[in-house]
């Protein structure tokens, strides 16, 4: 018993460490990817960001939305309804930006990143690249990660934004507060630090999301079965590292 | 080809569409593009309590934002909070005798300071200090006065 926990401690340690060092060479060729194959770059660009786009925005105007109401019902209680611009936005750029467009871009990037390259090593074309002397690392799986690392911070501005409208439309077009209360109030207490805050959590929610989606692809079983599985692990350990990140980075800048 | 050609498009449009979203996110939502580019001179004021003032209060002339404030510091010398506001050139008309409070906007709302005219002929310029300044109403204070006809003595000023 107390020998198994040892083991699958050490074990857990080894993966950790193996993860470091796999994302020391994601990093080490990033540079000289980035501008030699841009067009790899601009490629996972869309695939991660552009084709992305949709579900980000419907469920950035949703989310501005419930918070525009949420935000009324209980400030209206104590006639502090101008400020439902401000709840709205901290809301919004500092916490549920960053935090739900990760867990989306996990789902919805990060789980056809991890297949793909899953299933590309199960068909062997990854063996295949090595035996015709192409680096896989530098040909498949770099230009996917920077692809998530740079769409994540465009697409977490795009929910932030769509959200601030989508929030708008509640509760200044439905609900009657008034809009210039709803703009002046935001921008007389939100300062530039708190932008700079939820930019620089979907930075590195990005790499995050994007470097796990990438090594449990790269890593998974070569079965349809081991596919399947790293598709769900790379979402589940997403989602709990994005949370734990957030938390951290929080309890940083306060 | 086509394919490529649509790609780089959606790829365009994409990271067009974020870099908008993100000046949108550091202009629009924040205070701080109000000032950027115009001129503006410094003046200090000294007040005895500044409540709850922040750096990048407004400061409000007849209701009309005609500057900022830069930096709220307590002066060890004179014992008393010292705040540096930066002014709009465009006022450089503003009596050297006006005065200073700080104010409430709303009953939850942050605190700002307003200027009202004096009646001199010289004008307030870079360096100069308001005189005549007023404190933060702290409600605590009020409250007290309130229920036990007594306040602290920096309240009379």
């Amino acid at each position: 018993m107390l020998r198994d926990l040892y083991r699958s401690f050490v074990e857990f340690l080894r993966t950790f460490g193996a993860l470091q060092l796999f994302f020391m060479r994601l990093l080490t060729h990033s540079p000289t990817i980035l501008v030699r194959r841009f067009g790899l770059v601009v490629q996972q660009v869309y695939n991660a960001g552009a084709l992305s786009l949709v579900i980000i925005m419907i469920c950035g105007f949703f989310v501005g939305g419930v918070l525009g109401l949420q935000g009324y019902a209980n400030l209206s209680k104590f006639n502090a309804e101008d400020s439902v611009g401000t709840f709205v936005a901290f809301a919004l750029l500092k916490e549920l930006g960053p935090v739900i467009t990760a867990l989306l871009f996990a789902g919805r990037a990060g789980t056809a990143l991890a297949s793909e390259i899953g299933l590309m090593k199960a068909t062997e074309q990854l063996s295949a690249m090595e035996m015709m002397a192409v680096d896989p690392l530098r040909r498949i799986l770099v230009p996917r990660f920077l692809g998530g690392v740079i769409s994540m911070p465009m697409l977490t501005a795009i929910f932030s934004v769509i959200g601030l409208f989508g929030a708008h439309l509640v509760a200044v077009d439905m609900l009657g507060v008034d809009a210039g209360a709803f703009w002046q109030q935001m921008r007389s207490t939100l300062e530039i630090g708190d932008v700079w805050e939820g930019i620089i959590k979907s930075v590195v929610f990005g790499i995050v999301a994007s470097l796990l989606a990438v090594w449990e692809g790269y890593n998974a079983i070569p079965t349809a079965e081991g596919v399947g599985r790293a598709t769900t692990r790379t979402v589940v350990i997403t989602a709990i590292a994005v949370l734990i990140l957030d938390f951290m980075i929080t309890a940083i800048a306060i | 080809m086509q394919q490529t050609r649509s790609i780089e498009m959606g790829t365009g449009l994409f990271v067009l569409l974020g870099m908008a979203a993100l000046f949108f996110l550091t202009t629009q939502t924040t205070g701080s593009g109000d000032f950027s580019g115009s001129d503006t001179y410094e003046v200090t004021a000294r007040f005895d309590n500044v409540g709850s003032l922040k750096n990048r209060a407004p400061v409000r002339m007849s209701g009309v934002t005609i500057g900022r404030v830069t930096s709220v510091r307590f002066d060890p010398v004179t014992l008393v909070a010292e705040v540096k506001l930066e002014i709009e050139s465009q006022y450089d008309r503003i009596p050297k005798d006006s005065d200073a409070g700080i104010l409430t906007a709303g009953l939850l709302g942050s605190q700002y300071i307003g200027l009202q005219a004096g009646g001199s002929d010289l004008s307030l310029q870079d360096g100069s200090e308001i005189e005549f300044t007023q404190s933060a109403i702290i409600i605590e204070n009020l409250i007290s006065k309130y229920l036990f006809n007594k306040g602290s003595d920096s309240d009379k000023k």
